[in-house]
């Protein structure tokens, strides 16, 4: 009998500690997938956040180094700077990427670091228990919100991807969502493009995806799958946000002329 | 002095970057701060020169955690600061040594707290001894003296960093980065380094390996903090340093380190000028601290003079290092202040004669 389906090579064979119907547990298989399918196992670096997913290394079978709250992507840079042929990513949660970690990642964006980053918004802080963060939806009540964010109390939602993608530096930045096999299909592509572009050498590459959490959205995993539909991607919009890859490829190659 | 052809005249802060690069260190991260700026300054280039990394971090806190992504590589690296940009650095700090990461720090310190001003001060003695970030953690301290200690220690300290895996600090301040003397590199016997087993490189022919100190089972926790107190006594019983001058038949032990032991030796060579028995004890290390001599001289010495740029910090370590064996007086100089050899001698005479040392 073929067998069609099976655990990614580069996953563990553990049970993952994240919720049910949480975007982070299709993420990291998604991941594994990736690295197998690129054969980048022996290569590749893993730096995940202080958040839900500080416990990445004990899912993907890869060198993985613990990071402080935010500082992901400045470990990363430092492991990329010398070790300048690995493949580097870092996987962040928003309170990390977006909030604690702002400058980090802008300006390792703005440096061009040929890192990788895996941005999950989720909308709130999932591990400390669900208080607002800087993506968060107007109206959507967290335990720090309990009114609903208020854009002149808190401000509104940060779209940090678009603000990235006005950097010369950063190359590709696509948004996409984990709520259906099709956007789990074109996360898994956006990652592995993401992955390819750093191998290419080419400049920043950022994959944000928007991930369910139901334990702190209060919903079940299905209305948390439609609330990102409904809410999330009206904010958040889908699809590729920059792509200079073409630009950046026709670039060098004048330059080599 | 024998003439060593191999001396050269420079400034401290280049002392450091120079001693860096010859001990092998290929990566530099840092931010501006005032004493200190020659060193990045210095490092942007010579880096560059040997192939190595050089970043102009977008603050303190990217600083240690790219020295720490170095350090997880493999790399020798060193990230420096003065006195604010180390309180940033401090979480960092604690990460590399829960994690067990070697790291080289310089504090060129200034005089504080807050924005405080750029005069040299020891006043960040507790935040370099005590830990300063969070956990049961230790950092080695190194305090120079001179522009010659400053190469020694330096060159010294990544190899004591790689040899326990853990992060260990210049304390100096701007007085000692900023001055000029002739230095040579030859005094530098590298030490054997055990293998660095532990780097993440990619997991070629070897299974993935994983650098953390997230241990959620406390009594796993428990289990490693007893082997870092295993490591960190090991450090105590090997590496403390110290000098000790014209202390053989000294009444009066004056107790200085780095800018104040210099300004002490000065005062003592003056006292001794008057016939008066006093010597200097210079911790070169400040954790772990030269507790063992400084008891054993309470048996001779009659009054333990503490002398620092500061209201009091490293006078606590001679305290708990006397175990009330002698009595203890304290000059403090704090906020950037640096008194003169005559100052320091004149209170010295004055305790002397007042205590009857005679
Ligand atoms: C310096 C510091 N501040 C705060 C925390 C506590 N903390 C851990 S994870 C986290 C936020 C997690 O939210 P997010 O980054 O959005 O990731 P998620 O858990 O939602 O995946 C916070 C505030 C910490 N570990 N360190
Ligand atoms: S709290 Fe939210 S983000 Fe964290 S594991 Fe649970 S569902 Fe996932």
């Amino acid at each position: 009998m073929k067998k069609i389906y099976a655990r990614p090579k580069y996953l563990k064979p553990v049970s993952m500690h994240y919720c049910p119907g949480c975007g982070h547990s299709i993420v990291t298989k998604l991941i594994a997938e990736i690295i197998e399918e690129m054969s980048v196992a022996d290569i590749t670096i893993c730096v995940p956040p202080a958040g839900c997913a500080v416990l990445t290394y004990n899912y993907l079978d890869v060198d993985t180094t613990e990071s402080a709250h935010g500082r992901a992507i400045a470990v990363a840079t430092g492991i990329k700077r010398v070790l300048p042929d690995r493949l580097v990513f870092t996987y962040q949660g928003d309170g990390d990427l977006a909030a604690i970690g702002t400058a980090e990642t802008v300006h390792a964006a703005n440096r061009g670091e040929r890192i990788t980053t895996v941005f999950m918004n989720n909308a709130v802080y999932g591990m400390t228990g669900g208080q607002m963060a800087p993506t968060t939806i107007l109206g959507q009540k967290t335990t720090t919100s309990p009114f609903g964010r208020d854009l002149v109390r808190e401000g509104a939602p940060l779209k940090i991807s678009e603000m990235l993608a006005v950097l010369p530096s950063t190359v590709y930045i696509e948004r996409t969502a984990v709520n259906s096999v099709a956007g789990i299909k074109a996360t898994k592509k956006a990652i592995k493009k993401a992955f390819k572009v750093q191998q290419d050498d080419l400049g920043f590459s950022l994959v944000e995806v928007l991930s369910p959490c139901p334990t702190n959205w209060k919903m079940t995993p299905l209305a948390s799958c439609r609330w990102i539909d409904e809410v999330m991607a009206k904010e958040y919009p889908l699809g590729v946000i920059k792509d200079t890859t073409r630009q950046t490829h026709k670039k060098e190659a004048a330059d080599a002329d | 002095m024998t003439k060593n052809k191999n001396k050269k005249l420079m400034r401290g802060n280049a002392v450091v970057g120079e001693a860096a690069i010859k001990a092998g260190c290929t990566c530099y991260f840092g931010y501006p701060i005032t004493p200190q700026n020659q060193l990045p300054e210095y490092m942007s280039r010579r880096l560059v020169e040997v192939g190595g990394v050089f970043i102009q971090s977008e603050s303190e806190i990217s600083a240690i955690n790219m020295a720490l992504g170095a350090s997880v590589a493999g790399a020798r690296v060193m990230t420096s600061s003065s006195s604010p940009g180390i309180s940033l650095k401090q979480e960092g700090i604690s990460f590399l040594a829960g994690c067990e990461l070697p790291c080289v720090i310089v504090n060129m310190a200034r005089g504080g707290p807050g924005l405080g001003n750029i005069s040299p001060a020891q006043s960040d003695y507790f935040q370099a001894t005590r830990g300063g970030g969070h956990g049961d953690y230790r950092s080695l301290v190194y305090a120079p003296a001179s522009c010659q200690e400053l190469a020694d220690l330096t060159m010294e300290a990544f190899d004591v960093a790689d040899v326990y895996r853990n992060p260990v600090m210049i304390l100096a301040d701007g007085m000692i980065g900023q001055m000029m003397e002739p230095v040579t590199y030859d005094n530098y016997k590298p030490r054997e380094i055990p293998p660095k087993d532990y780097i993440l490189d990619g997991a070629k022919d070897r299974p993935s390996r994983i650098i953390k100190s997230l241990i959620l089972n406390p009594h796993e926790m428990e289990e490693f903090n007893w082997k870092l107190a295993r490591k960190y006594r090991i450090i105590e019983k090997n590496e403390t340093k110290y000098e000790e001058f014209m202390m053989d038949d000294a009444k009066v032990a004056v107790i200085a380190y780095g800018t104040a032991a210099r300004i002490a030796k000065g005062a003592v060579k003056r006292a001794r000028n008057d016939g008066m028995r006093v010597g200097l004890i210079r911790p070169i290390t400040l954790w772990p601290f030269p507790s063992e001599i400084i008891y054993r001289r309470a048996a001779s010495v009659g009054l333990f003079f503490v002398f620092e740029m500061s209201a009091g910090q490293m006078v606590e370590d001679v305290r708990l290092a006397l175990k009330g064996e002698s009595e203890i007086y304290f000059y403090g100089r704090p906020g950037g202040i640096v008194p003169t050899p005559v100052e320091v001698q004149r209170l010295i005479t004055r305790q002397y004669y007042q205590k009857g040392l005679i």
